[in-house]
């Protein structure tokens, strides 16, 4: 058999397997591992941890955000630690530097947590503004992923929804851009649909939306926009039922998804009849 | 804490920084046997000291100094 031959069976078998499930397929790429949920979520504003721990399996995410904190001198030594609930075996951990309002402050919380999670160096950076709209600041959030990228850290990027910061942090080596839809933990949905799409046109790496998502069909929204991921936490933990939404989430992500690879019909003002119109016996 | 100050003499005694409180602990006393006493032992902690990262590997051999300011911190949940 010919080389050619062979080649096209293996096509018309990948697309055998693409038309039995397109979503199995489909993989989320970030620093070179891949993942299969689209959805990531943060541990932040539960109840307990038992809420926690269930709203994270509900909503299927295997990538998981944290904080970086001091701990409580001789307060609740029993109290269980999060990372007893979230454990780094079974969830890739995601620290993040919120509440850092310099580039210094936010290097400091990402080296402490590479420490903590013995080398870890995926972090999520974040370099807030102005403590009313949780706006990144952008210049300090140049700094930092400069100097944690030489670090050797593997940097995702919480931003403005500005393309040609997007487009700079993608150059400097970030492994994914996150820009922000609204305001943290507003969920007022993507406010800018048009910025995200050009963001999204010519990105070399993962575009995610962390921020600003209310409920399941924003998520879709910003999915069948074409992006890479979500990152969401009020959305879920704010919820009138955590678990239930963590669940909504999940769907709405793989909707929009599916949409998106699906390709949308054309709209049109006026109606175009499903039924034919011809042998009619009326 | 206070239970050090009472099985030490005065001279013996050093004050530091935990996580922004001023406390009394043996003079020259390892990371280790402050992480001993604070029951800080095989929690998920990372330690700063004078915003240097100590790694684990060396928590047994570093000396505390009169004045450090240690930040023993862990994750918590967050967005």
């Amino acid at each position: 058999m010919s080389t050619v031959a062979a080649e096209t069976k293996k096509t018309k078998q990948a697309k055998q397997d693409n038309q039995a499930g397109p979503a199995i397929q489909d993989k989320l790429i970030i620093a070179g591992k891949s993942y299969d949920s689209r959805l990531l979520v943060g541990t932040g504003k539960y109840k307990d941890m038992a809420q926690t721990q269930k709203a994270i399996e509900a909503s299927g995410a295997e990538i998981v955000t944290v904080a970086i904190r001091r701990t409580n001198i001789g307060q609740n030594p029993d109290e269980p630690n999060l990372l007893d609930v979230i454990s780094p075996e079974r969830y890739t951990l995601l620290p993040n530097t919120a509440g850092c309002y310099t580039a210094d402050d936010a290097v400091r919380t990402c080296r402490l947590a590479r420490e903590l999670l013995d080398g870890h160096d995926l972090v999520k950076l974040e370099v807030l503004g102005d403590e009313k709209t949780l706006f990144p600041d952008v210049i300090q959030t140049l700094q930092a992923a400069e100097i944690l990228i030489k670090d050797g850290f593997k940097v995702m990027v919480y931003t403005n929804d500005d393309p040609l910061v997007a487009k700079r942090l993608e150059e400097m080596g970030c492994v994914a851009v996150m820009p922000l839809a609204a305001p943290i933990g507003s969920g007022l949905g993507i406010r800018n649909p048009h910025n995200i799409r050009f963001i999204l046109e010519d990105a070399k790496v993962p575009i995610l939306v962390d921020a600003g998502v209310g409920t399941a069909s924003d998520a879709a929204i910003a999915m069948e926009l074409g992006c890479d991921g979500i990152l969401m936490n009020t959305a879920i933990a704010a919820a009138r039922d955590p678990v239930l939404m963590a669940s909504a989430m999940k769907k709405g992500v793989a909707a929009g998804r599916e949409a998106f690879l699906a390709g949308r019909m054309q709209a049109r003002r006026y109606a175009s009849a499903s039924s034919p119109i011809e042998d009619t016996f009326t | 804490m206070a239970m050090l100050l009472t099985k030490l003499p005065p001279d013996s005694l050093m004050n530091i920084y935990l996580n922004g409180k001023v406390i009394h602990v043996a003079d020259a006393m390892t990371l280790t046997e402050l992480l001993l006493e604070m029951d800080y032992s095989g929690k998920r902690i990372a330690i700063e000291i004078n915003q240097e990262i100590i790694p684990r590997s060396e928590h047994n051999t570093h000396r505390l100094k009169s004045d450090d300011r240690v930040e023993v911190v862990h994750a918590i949940g967050g967005g």
